[in-house]
């Protein structure tokens, strides 16, 4: 259903009196994916890889600077806000903070409406029926409706959000960080809605977060995103039983186990997630680990390769075993 | 007051001055902290996990925010009613605090070398010079590459996660014997996070310092502490050592939330267990059991305030007849 090729989006820099651009900051570095009709793929990473941007530019919120996202079959990437409202309908998003995206004077009803509105959809009678039914899908009492946004917890915030996202019955959903603000016990019924929407819908998610054991539970596929790429791709199961890339498994490893009896060795990566206005030229996770075939990959193509069914990982030989290594330049 | 415990807390209450009235966020928490151990305090937002450490700090906003009863003893010192010059020098000198938040804990406008070296010049009698080497070795021992260096630059030129090493170097400079985390890891990433507990366990043992985590990850409380105490409503529903809490959870609210975390080994897209409904406001509760509450039960056994005693050996837990099943 959704299809991105290449996708890149750089955000210019610029210093000195006449603002002259003297670099750019590669937030999303060529990459290309896939989203399938009722699907969910997970995209996981440490802040400043590029998540949040890459589900922006796939909802069109920002123009990528190169590459193309068919929707449908339809190129949508280069597409004006006029071409493109029409098409609005079809995705969005949902926000990690919902205290941040609702507006604090509008009252619910007028929120989850505003959709409508704005698409010059039904009358006040029928508009006033449908906001009822979201309120009542995403589980809110129907005396929600007259209240304000602050008389709220923040899991009843989320359901607004989520209602809001889903007036226009969209095919698919950018779900940014959307339980990481919330309690555990609130998070886990947020995550139930989603499932149960999904089902229901046939939705399609692309659930970006960092909590590594929510976005098991609830993906199809998991994308692991290092620095502005995609370095690892599989189904959830794969990826957490048999992950292939160094930082897969640094990152797993480091995910704290709600189990005391479990003593696991931890894999610590030194520092952090290096600057995207000045990539390293060739592995940037080798470089981060300071590997001695950091050299050798200057001149390397680093893309995905397909080590087994379905299961993706950049041809890196800092990052994989001798084996898999040895497997992967079989392939190319 | 027993010989093993740096820290007790005993039936402390803390109230807040707010237009609905007196509102207790504290309700009578009791817990100790034992020499050299990591005691983690879990529990979701509006607990109180934070206004007890603000308490214990004596760091409650004020006006508002008052202790009304109970009783804070720290190496058997009653710091309820220490003078507030005293306070001054447990605060930062025997006992150091993270926050959650480390751009909020560090003064934009100064030099990090700064901001670490007063820490020494508050609590000790070193030069200058003396203060500035001490800062940029704890830089150094908190593993921050090029400490010379940093100790020049302002907070804004560090990453989130050398940040908190910052404050963690704040926090630990004085050789404190206890250490209040509040939250430390919430804002950074997983990788950050794991450098950042790892470091925190290394001092702590090299040390023999004690720590109070609090912290609403469990997987965090399991790998980190010694002892957990489970706050609900301003409450302490259960304490436990951590090994017993996880095997064996008496009250129904840790149950509960043990049982609705997401674990990296369950069926995907199953559903999760949840707790109904939401956390009341502090203005709703009366006295019987707040998580009876929150279930909705109307129960006359629920009317009066559960006692909270010891069950087994360091497992204690507030006694419902419809919340723990004994």
């Amino acid at each position: 259903m959704l299809e991105a090729t290449d996708l890149r989006v750089h955000f210019p820099v610029r210093s000195g009196v006449f603002l002259r651009q003297t670099g750019a900051v590669k937030a999303v570095d060529g990459v290309s994916l896939q989203l399938g009709v009722g699907e969910t793929l997970g995209l996981v990473g440490e802040s400043g890889c590029g998540k949040s941007t890459l589900g922006k530019a796939l909802v069109r919120l920002l123009k990528p600077t190169s590459g193309t996202i068919h929707f449908e079959g339809r190129d949508i990437s280069h597409l004006g806000q006029g071409a493109l409202r029409p098409l609005r309908r079809d995705f969005q998003m949902i926000f990690q903070d919902p205290s941040e995206s609702l507006d604090a004077r509008m009252n619910v009803r007028s929120l989850v409406e505003e959709p409508f509105r704005i698409h010059k959809l039904g009358n006040r009678a029928e508009r006033r029926k449908w906001v009822d039914d979201l309120l009542d899908t995403v589980g809110l009492a129907a005396a929600s409706a007259e209240r304000h946004p602050f008389e709220f917890s923040g899991g009843q915030r989320q359901r607004i959000g989520i209602a809001r996202a889903l007036a226009l019955k969209p095919k698919w959903l950018v779900c940014d960080e959307p339980v990481s603000a919330l309690d555990v016990s609130v998070q886990s019924q947020i995550l139930n809605l989603l499932v149960d929407l999904q089902k229901e819908f046939d939705l399609s998610y692309l659930f970006i977060a960092h909590d590594l054991s929510v976005v098991k539970h609830i993906s199809d596929r998991v994308a692991v995103m290092y620095l502005g790429k995609i370095v690892e791709l599989a189904d959830s199961e794969t990826i957490y039983r048999n992950p292939k890339h160094a930082y897969t498994k640094a990152l797993l490893s480091a995910v704290p186990i709600a189990d005391p009896t479990i003593k696991r060795e931890k894999i610590l990566l030194e520092g952090d997630v290096p600057s995207p206005i000045d990539p390293p030229e060739g592995s940037a996770f080798g470089h981060r680990i300071n590997h001695a075939r950091y050299q050798e990959t200057i001149d390397m193509d680093l893309g995905l390769r397909e080590i087994e069914p379905g299961h993706w990982v950049a041809a890196d030989p800092c990052c994989l075993d001798a084996n898999d290594w040895a497997a992967i330049s079989k392939i190319s | 007051m027993s010989d093993e415990n740096l820290l007790e807390v005993d039936r402390l209450i803390t109230s807040f001055e707010t237009e609905k009235g007196l509102l207790r966020a504290v309700d009578q928490v009791s817990f100790s902290i034992p020499y050299g151990k990591t005691v983690g305090i879990v529990g979701e937002s509006g607990c109180g996990k934070s206004v007890t450490a603000m308490s214990i700090m004596r760091l409650l906003p004020q006006p508002s925010g008052k202790v009304l009863g109970g009783e804070i003893h720290f190496k058997g010192e009653d710091l309820l009613h220490a003078t507030d010059k005293r306070m001054r020098q447990v605060r930062g000198g025997e006992i150091g605090v993270i926050f959650q938040e480390p751009m909020s804990a560090l003064n934009p406008v100064h030099r990090i070398g700064r901001q670490v070296a007063e820490v020494f010049r508050l609590h000790t009698k070193m030069s200058k010079k003396e203060a500035w080497d001490a800062a940029t070795e704890m830089l150094a021992l908190l593993r921050i590459p090029a400490p010379e260096k940093r100790m020049m630059d302002y907070p804004h030129h560090l990453s989130g996660g050398m940040r908190q090493r910052v404050v963690i170097a704040l926090a630990l400079a004085c050789r404190p014997d206890l250490v209040i985390a509040d939250e430390p890891t919430t804002a950074l990433d997983v990788t950050v996070q794991a450098q950042i507990l790892d470091l925190l366990n290394g001092f702590q043992a090299e040390r023999n310092m004690s720590l109070m985590l609090i912290t609403h990850d469990l997987g965090v409380i399991a790998e980190t502490c010694d002892e957990v105490v489970v706050m609900y409503a301003g409450r302490v529903v259960e304490s436990a050592p951590v090994k017993e809490l996880f095997a064996n959870p008496l009250h129904a609210y840790t149950q509960a939330l043990l049982r609705s975390i997401p674990k990296l080994d369950t069926e995907p897209k199953s559903v999760l267990p949840t707790i109904p409904g939401t956390v009341a406001g502090l203005a709703e509760y009366t006295h019987g059991c707040r998580f009876c509450q929150r279930m909705g039960r109307k129960s006359v056994a629920t009317r009066e305030r559960p006692v909270f005693k010891e069950v087994q050996p360091g497992h204690k837990v507030e006694i419902c007849k419809e919340c723990c099943d004994l």
